[in-house]
């Protein structure tokens, strides 16, 4: 992770559920419509109760390790210095194996549009590139949502475990969850009960893929060798038949082959 | 010309103009109003049945090409020869049919070259890519030799001969690359795919059961060439086809079960439930009838018990994959995707254009004739068309193809 990854903490125990990240998401990103109820192409974070009365964001993680980035196939989508994981549509085929890939299930798609692209939250990359913090921590009120380094937002988090363990569940996710991400979650209640998937691994997922293409020049090394051994072995045994052949009937030896 | 005209409309074709004709229609609207417009994929369901059954079952079942062409070229097993024109011309048939129902399949097709200039390489779509791309080729250089026979074009033949043997070894390993690859395309959502069908090694399992499907596909295939065509089958070679098939299932079951005990998935196969009705549905169609049919019959194998058997094998090889990336992923996260009919249509008529493809090219080139089969029955077969290239009036040279 580069020193300079930023990140974004939710503390679910002072969100208020007023919405006004999710309103200013769509301003700052220019984004048509209304914030809609799930995150959708044009929704790319909202705010949904849970558990009852409690308030919980979702967006995309921004994780260390983005399997997004690492499945797609011409490198459309991907993690830059700052810790933002981007999207450009003019090298992407619309294969939506990021959407597959995606533990978190936020990459969404267009698709009523003849010219679809993937749409989701870009950590305000823009705006970090001015200096800025995104257009959701700035906007809210409570500083549920608040935007820093990942290293001093994680430092923040612990303290605020350890100074108050009675209003919190003892635990931040995004800490290892895929190997960790950029967007830190803090819980009154345990995650399960929030609807957030605990069953995400702990470790950075396109390990998953990698270990398996990294036996790829293996395959094509013992392949080929297999393969050549055969083939020498089969022309070997025909040219012994044939010169055996031509022992018997006296006839000069001829090299067989395939000759179709 | 009337009555010529009439004579030519056939209740099927009458059909297959129908379902060809709504196909267009359909891909007009999805070029126009996006892929939402004609099927039910959405943001839960990215993949669908076109990925499931055109693109994972499609390549899995086209696997017998490079299977008989190691066998004849490789391994030297000349007796097969016979049926290597045919898988080659399906194989390469398949990959075509594949690569079309890609463009509709993927949102931005026209970016599809990018490929070849954007490289990932750790994304396993990114070499399965690269691998069909050249594998593609393999085999239409492969079937070239076909056509340069069926033109005479003997000196562009003797070059294409001298590079056949590595040209099939390159080809080998590309599909082993790309079959196995499907299988690494979902190890990457360990969480996201019910534990019966996911696995860390998926791509040894797509590997084991490609060559399955492969030699299934050529014993069916087999059977269509009999009803359609009026070949005579094989029965001196498919039997023995069928005979490596239920071997290989038979070690590829025994994988599968072993690396669900491993994982300790075992449980979920007898739970009652979806997951295990599934399961083992796929598993018996793919694997137990058609072992039990081949080893029953094991001296005397008839053309049914062939067929029937190579015919479970492909539907529960289908299923295997169908389960591996659409219904495993809707047990652990339920979105109720069922294919439109949009979607039906445009598999049918994929599968559609293959026998059409695969019919007209039985027809021009000296495929069925390879190996002293019956030479004519490409051309006086009961596939007749309405037309006939000039070029397909000479007669083919008798006893080309099999070298012995
Ligand atoms: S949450 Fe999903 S979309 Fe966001 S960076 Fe991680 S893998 Fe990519
Ligand atoms: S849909 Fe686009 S961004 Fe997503 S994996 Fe495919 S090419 Fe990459």
């Amino acid at each position: 992770m580069s020193p300079r990854a930023k990140a974004l903490l939710i503390d679910i125990t002072r969100c208020i559920g007023c919405g006004a990240c999710s309103a200013a998401c769509k301003t700052a990103n220019d984004l048509p419509h209304e914030v809609e109820p799930q995150l959708t192409a044009d929704t790319w974070t909202v705010v949904l109760e849970r558990g009852g009365e409690r308030w919980v964001r979702d967006l995309c993680r921004h994780c260390l390790q983005p399997s997004c980035v690492s499945v797609c196939p011409v490198g459309a989508l991907v993690k830059r210095e700052d810790g933002a994981v981007v999207y450009n549509k003019d090298i992407c085929l619309g294969c939506r194996y990021c959407m597959i890939g995606c533990p978190f299930r936020i990459p969404k798609f267009e698709w009523h549009s003849a010219a679809p692209r993937i749409r989701k939250c870009i950590l305000c990359a823009p705006r970090l590139e001015k200096g800025l913090p995104t257009a959701c921590a700035e906007a809210c009120p409570t500083e549920a949502t608040v935007f820093g380094d990942r290293d001093t937002l994680v430092a923040i988090a612990r303290a605020r475990l350890d100074a108050d363990p009675e209003r919190y569940h003892p635990q931040v996710y995004g800490l290892t969850e895929a190997g960790g991400t950029s967007v830190l979650f803090l819980s009154p209640l345990p995650f399960e009960e929030l609807d957030f998937d605990t069953t995400v691994a702990s470790f950075p997922l396109p390990d998953l893929t990698w270990r398996l293409l990294l036996h790829v020049p293996n395959v094509v090394m013992l392949g080929a060798g297999f393969l050549g051994a055969s083939y020498w072995l089969y022309r070997r045994r025909e040219q012994v038949a044939l010169e055996e052949e031509g022992e018997t009937s006296g006839s000069a030896p001829r090299t067989g082959g395939d000759h179709d | 010309m009337i009555e010529r005209v009439r004579s030519l409309l056939t209740p099927w074709r009458v059909l297959l103009a129908v379902l060809l004709v709504t196909a267009a229609v359909i891909v007009t609207f999805r070029f126009a109003f996006g892929l939402g417009s004609v099927t039910n994929l959405s943001d839960e369901t990215p993949w669908g049945i076109w990925v499931g059954f055109d693109i994972l079952a499609g390549i899995g079942l086209a696997a017998g090409g490079f299977i008989m062409a190691a066998a004849v070229y490789v391994f030297g097993l000349e007796r097969y020869r016979p049926l290597l024109r045919m898988s080659i011309l399906t194989a390469l048939i398949g990959y075509l049919l594949f690569i079309t129902g890609l463009i509709l399949e993927i949102g931005r097709p026209w970016n599809i070259w990018r490929c070849i200039v954007d490289h990932n390489f750790h994304s396993p779509l990114f070499e399965i890519a690269w691998c069909v791309m050249l594998y593609t080729t393999v085999l239409l250089l492969e079937f070239s030799q076909v056509v340069l026979e069926r033109f005479g074009w003997h000196r562009l033949e003797a070059l294409l001969h001298k590079i056949l043997v590595p040209l099939v070894i390159v080809g080998v390993l590309l599909s082993t690359l790309h079959q196995s690859t499907l299988g690494t395309l979902f190890t990457i959502v360990p969480h996201k795919l019910h534990p019966l069908w996911y696995s860390p090694i998926l791509p040894v399992h797509f590997f084991i059961s490609c060559l399955a499907a492969g030699l299934a596909m050529i014993c069916f295939e087999g059977f269509l060439s009999w009803r359609f065509l009026k070949h005579p089958p094989r029965l001196d070679l498919l039997p023995n086809l069928a005979r490596v098939m239920a071997l290989i299932l038979v070690i590829y079951f025994v994988f599968r079960i072993e690396d669900l005990a491993l994982r300790h998935a075992l449980p979920h196969a007898f739970a009652i439930g979806l997951p295990a009705f599934l399961f083992w549905l796929e598993n018996l169609l793919f694997v137990v009838v058609p072992v039990v049919i081949v080893f029953r019959t094991a001296r005397r194998m008839t053309t049914r018990s062939l067929f029937a058997a190579s015919f479970c094998a492909v539907i529960g090889f289908i299923m295997h994959r169908f389960n591996v990336a659409v219904t495993g992923m809707q047990l652990i996260h339920e979105t109720g995707y069922f294919p439109t009919w949009q979607e039906l249509v445009i598999s049918m008529s994929l599968i559609a254009l293959g026998f059409i493809a695969a019919g007209l090219a039985v027809w021009f080139f000296p495929i069925a004739s390879a190996g002293g089969g019956d030479a004519s029955a490409g051309r006086n077969g009961a596939y007749r068309l309405p037309w006939r290239p000039r070029a397909a009036s000479e007669p083919a040279e008798p006893g080309t193809g099999g070298s012995r």
